[in-house]
């Protein structure tokens, strides 16, 4: 048994790799010649060559997962990252921890959407409002030439299926730092999000090959925007949390490259989200979201392969190859270059409606929100490629690190958090200043109300104002909901009543204005550094931190060195709140270590511990004591940050699920379009 | 007696890029302390080139900590200490780059990108608002429908 | 079909995408052969006089190194920047020797006249003078900077590294060549050779 698994795994998954690769080209390439006729069976052949180019990458995969389960170390791939002692689980997540198999997994997640699309019913008599069946059909084919151009890659130069000979008796074992929980599901979250932006890129596409771009092409195109965008959310707010977990001084966001490189289609992806309903309600602004939704993908390609050429210089980078590199920059100037010739080419002809804006609009104000946003994209992407173009251009090597993005997002941010308060009260068209003020008032009323306990809770005024503006954000959100069930009528004032999407909406900017709060919070960390033996005391913020002992123990694949600390209320005789136990693991096989932090997640801060070393000295008698080297922090409304991204994508979420039917239209704004 | 075994491994184990270092480099006085975390935490370590000087643990990111807490308590200025930084590893040091002809663009650029935006979302704003483009007839079924149960 | 406003506007995405393309493309280039390198450090030093530096010791019978030394130097210096516990700097022991060598017994004109000078960067002397007897006490000058105080003042940011210094009467001395990474026969050829050349 395990001998067929040896001789058949491999090659099985190599197998249905190339099968996979040869189904999406010819899903790229049927259906478009289909559909150059009215009537042509090429066309319905979209679906199932989707659907088995996704059954053939799962079966590669199951081979994949089959083989390290099985410790087959004559995979290259897995002899370089695996090891016998390895726990099972990052035998399975340790696959994707690497350039192959982590392209991998972008085709075949790229796959699974394809597959989505094909399966979601159709147009037909009954279900009038679905997706029409040619228009499927191209977003298939074009999709499909996307997978079919990354598989072509992961082929020939990235093949996770490539043997090695002779068979070592056991693998070199994965980076320890990727030895983690967090770490394990943050890649398929991203890259779902990342690939996911590849659904809207298709729509695009087809609206600048067919020359219309209008509401329902909007309505349609929406759902997609929004799940994508949602994983994107979750993927970066799962990726901030590790690195507030492992790296191990309480940090949350570095602004390296690889980090800009996933906020970058983020902050396009928010504003496509944006301006699509726009386009839906209005029937405005179709080009720009037509180029944002080329703009996000593009990004989304860039973001991830450019971290795989070593132009950029940063800590995630994957192993780097210039030869590699030069093949996805193909691929990116193939899909992105193209893409936007086409856009320069097709663009200029699309109809565009002469209507104009009211200041005092929604839309109006949708539109604020997308220049803030580009303007944020910009700078970000300005910031990243700054130092690798100056050094090409002029020879001249300098850093554009944290303190520079920070001098320049936040006076972007604070404006936008402000338009978001005023935006969800704003009608669709345009209303007069004194309708608008009765509905801004509560949360107004809530924020001004705020502002001295604010400016005394919070330590910079920096931070005291962007906790004022997120308050503002959040009580605007709820508010809004609050007066829109008042003006329900009478006898049917239930929430679920509301349209769905307003909640979402809702739910989603309570998402930020969270998540803004905690950074604000996090401007008021307290930290310690202390050398201590056992039976030490520290105080910090008005608690007592003891160290009661130093022990060490096996793990599965390494050794752990651990701190016990007790955390005690007031002083050293306080009642106990907690206690903590950060460690330090060493992997003997990779010779490194990593820090495993202890947090105590509380409502309103964090506590957080982190060992850095420990230290042997020996007495005149010749006995030995040890000491460690603690950093213990105190975090104020830490956890909000990434509560705030679960929120966020929350609210994405709601919008998602299938819509209970109401019993009649309630709100005047959304017939206006008619 | 599994403690110093595990320690001895932790010694034949290479020293990474960690972030937790010894205190007693701190300054006792805390608000230089700060001052000096503050200035630190603006210039790059040139060993662990993702982290600052402050959160590295690089034997060099430590001596420059060590500079500049020595060189703040001999009363020099935050500016003072940057330049002597500049002086010997350049520009490459400060997170934060210095404004020159060289980074103007990068300064400039969310001024610039911002009045872009503005002026070409003007035209939005000061357009006549004639009617909108008409659906199909088709279309507008579908999206009639779709409206009606959303 | 004429040029509009809309058809500038809209084909400047692509012109910019254009741009970035060219630029990763020669990036790319530039890494495939070496120039391009994005951890690279420019160091200001490079055509400056040489810093001033705490006096360096020595092992024992071996001369140390001091500021002044670049004041009175009468041809040019290679200074290797080095520790027993880099491993680029011990697979850089047979260029040195090497190097030290062909200085010592000149055979061609160019060969000489070059000094080759060490800094022994946060190391213990007996692992240092254990290297050096590996690779044949190659430096006619050495400094042990333990505490890595004078490899600040250079700008050092890690071993190996190394500087040409060509007298200069003026100011004692002028850095006209840094390297970072080991030295070796090609990175002597086309980086330090010429400089000697074009010395008068």
């Amino acid at each position: 048994m395990t001998m067929l698994a040896t001789i058949f795994c491999p090659e099985g998954g190599h197998f249905a790799l190339a099968l996979a690769c040869a189904l999406a080209l010819m899903q790229g390439v049927l259906p478009l010649a289909g559909l150059r006729r009215t009537d042509s069976p090429l066309t319905a052949l979209a679906r199932p060559l989707a659907l088995s180019q996704c059954l053939a990458l799962l079966f590669a995969w199951t081979c994949l997962v089959t083989a390290s389960l099985g410790n087959d170390f004559s995979l290259k791939l897995i002899a370089e990252t695996s090891a016998i002692n390895k726990p099972w689980a990052y035998k399975i997540a340790g696959l994707w921890g690497n350039h192959e198999g982590s392209l991998l997994l972008w085709v075949t997640l790229l796959s699974l959407w394809c597959a989505g699309l094909a399966l979601l019913p159709g147009q037909s008599a009954a279900r009038p409002e679905g997706l029409p069946l040619r228009l499927r059909a191209r977003l298939l084919a074009l999709l499909g030439l996307v997978g079919a151009g990354f598989q072509l890659f992961c082929l020939t130069t990235s093949n996770p299926f490539l043997r090695l000979w002779p068979v070592p008796a056991d693998g070199m074992g994965m980076n320890p730092l990727l030895q983690d929980p967090g770490l394990a599901v943050h890649p398929p979250l991203l890259y779902s999000g990342y690939v996911g932006f590849a659904v809207p890129f298709a729509f695009a596409i087809s609206a600048l090959l067919d020359g219309r771009a209008n509401a329902l092409w909007a309505r349609h195109m929406r759902p997609w925007v929004i799940s994508a965008w949602a994983l994107l959310t979750l993927g970066i707010t799962l990726g901030s949390w590790w690195s507030y977990s492992v790296l191990g001084w309480g940090g949350y966001w570095f602004w390296d490259p690889v980090e800009n490189a996933a906020l970058i289609p983020w902050l396009t992806g928010t504003a496509l989200l944006h301006s699509v309903l726009v386009v839906e309600k209005r029937n405005l602004l179709h080009v720009w979201c037509l180029l944002l939704a080329i703009a996000t993908f593009a990004f989304s390609l860039s973001g991830t392969f450019l971290v795989r050429s070593g132009i950029l210089n940063s800590v995630h980078a994957f192993a780097n190859d210039p030869a590699r590199g030069l093949f996805i920059l193909g691929l990116l100037g193939l899909y992105g270059g193209g893409s936007l010739l086409l856009f320069a080419i097709r663009a200029p002809a699309l109809p565009t409606p002469q209507a104009g804006f009211s200041p005092l609009s929604r839309e109006s104000a949708l539109l604020l929100n997308n220049i803030l946003l580009c303007t944020l994209c910009a700078v970000v992407l300005t910031g990243t490629l700054y130092p690798p173009f100056m050094q090409l251009l002029f020879g001249r090597t300098l850093s554009v690190g944290k303190p520079f993005f920070d001098a320049t997002t936040i006076p972007l941010t604070l404006p936008l958090l402000a338009v978001m308060g005023v935006s969800m009260a704003l009608p669709w068209r345009q209303t007069r200043a004194d309708r608008l003020l009765p509905r801004l008032a509560p949360a107004l009323l809530i924020t001004a109300g705020n502002i001295l306990p604010a400016f005394w809770l919070f330590p910079t005024p920096l931070a005291a104002l962007s906790a004022l503006l997120a308050l503002w954000v959040i009580s605007a959100a709820l508010c809004d909901l609050i007066l829109r069930l008042r003006g329900l009528p009478e006898g049917s004032r239930q929430l679920h009543r509301l349209p769905r999407s307003l909640w979402a909406a809702s739910l989603a900017h309570v998402g930020v204005g969270v998540t803004i709060l905690g950074l604000c919070g996090m401007a008021g960390s307290q930290e310690r550094l202390i050398e201590a033996r056992p039976g030490t005391h520290a105080t910090l913020t008005g608690r007592d931190w003891e160290l009661t002992a130093l022990t060490a123990h096996h793990g599965p694949n390494y050794e752990v060195v651990e701190a016990h600390l007790t955390i005690r209320h007031h002083d050293a005789h306080g009642p106990v709140l907690t206690e903590l136990t950060p460690e330090i693991r060493l992997f003997p096989r990779q010779g490194q270590r990593t820090l495993h932090v202890a947090i105590l997640h509380r409502p309103l801060e964090d506590l957080y511990a982190a060992l850095g070393s420990v230290k042997e000295e020996r007495d005149p008698q010749g006995q030995s004591h040890y000491s460690a080297i603690l950093r213990l922090h105190e975090n104020p409304l830490a956890s909000w940050i990434w509560l705030g991204g679960i929120v966020m994508a929350l609210g994405g979420g709601l919008h998602l699920l299938p819509s209970r039917r109401r019993p009649k239209p309630v709100e005047g704004e959304l017939r206006s379009c008619r | 007696m599994r403690l110093a075994v595990t320690l001895l491994l932790l010694l034949l184990v290479s020293p990474t890029c960690l972030a937790v270092d010894t205190p007693d480099e701190m300054l006792s006085d805390p608000a230089l302390e700060r001052k000096a975390q503050q200035i630190g935490q603006q210039l790059r370590c040139l060993v662990c080139q993702n982290e600052s000087i402050e959160e590295s643990s690089a034997p060099l990111a430590r001596d420059l900590r060590h500079a500049v807490r020595q060189q703040l308590q001999q009363g020099h200025t935050a500016k003072e200490i940057r330049a002597w930084m500049v002086q010997r590893y350049g520009e490459f040091i400060r997170l934060r780059p210095a404004f020159s002809p060289a980074t103007a663009l990068l300064w400039l650029m969310p001024l610039l990108s911002l009045m872009v935006a503005l002026l070409l979302a003007c035209r939005f704003w000061y357009r006549p608002a004639p009617p909108p483009a008409p659906l199909t007839p088709e279309e507008r079924r579908t999206l009639d429908s779709l409206l009606k149960k959303d | 079909m004429p040029l509009t406003r809309r058809h500038l506007l809209a084909a400047l995405p692509s012109l910019g995408a254009a741009g970035l393309g060219l630029g990763f493309i020669r990036m790319l280039h530039g890494l495939d052969r070496g120039q391009f390198d994005p951890r690279a450090i420019n160091t200001p030093l490079t055509g400056q006089p040489v810093p001033e530096f705490p006096a360096l010791s020595s092992l024992p019978g071996q001369a140390g190194l001091t500021r002044e030394d670049f004041r009175t130097m009468t041809q040019p210096v290679l200074l290797s920047v080095w520790a027993s516990w880099c491993l680029p700097c011990v697979e850089e022991i047979p260029f040195i020797s090497q190097l030290a060598a062909s200085l010592a017994a000149p055979r061609k004109k160019r060969d000489a006249p070059l000094a080759l000078w060490g800094l022994c960067y946060k190391d213990q002397p007996a692992s240092a003078s254990r290297w050096l007897e590996r690779a044949g006490q190659p430096f006619t000058r050495l400094g042990l900077d333990q505490d890595g105080q004078a490899a600040i003042e250079w700008g050092v940011t890690g071993v190996p590294e190394a500087f040409l210094i060509m007298p200069d009467p003026q100011v004692g001395g002028r850095i006209v060549w840094h390297g970072t990474g080991g030295l070796t026969e090609a990175v002597y050829q086309t980086r330090v050779v010429p400089h000697l050349e074009a010395a008068p």
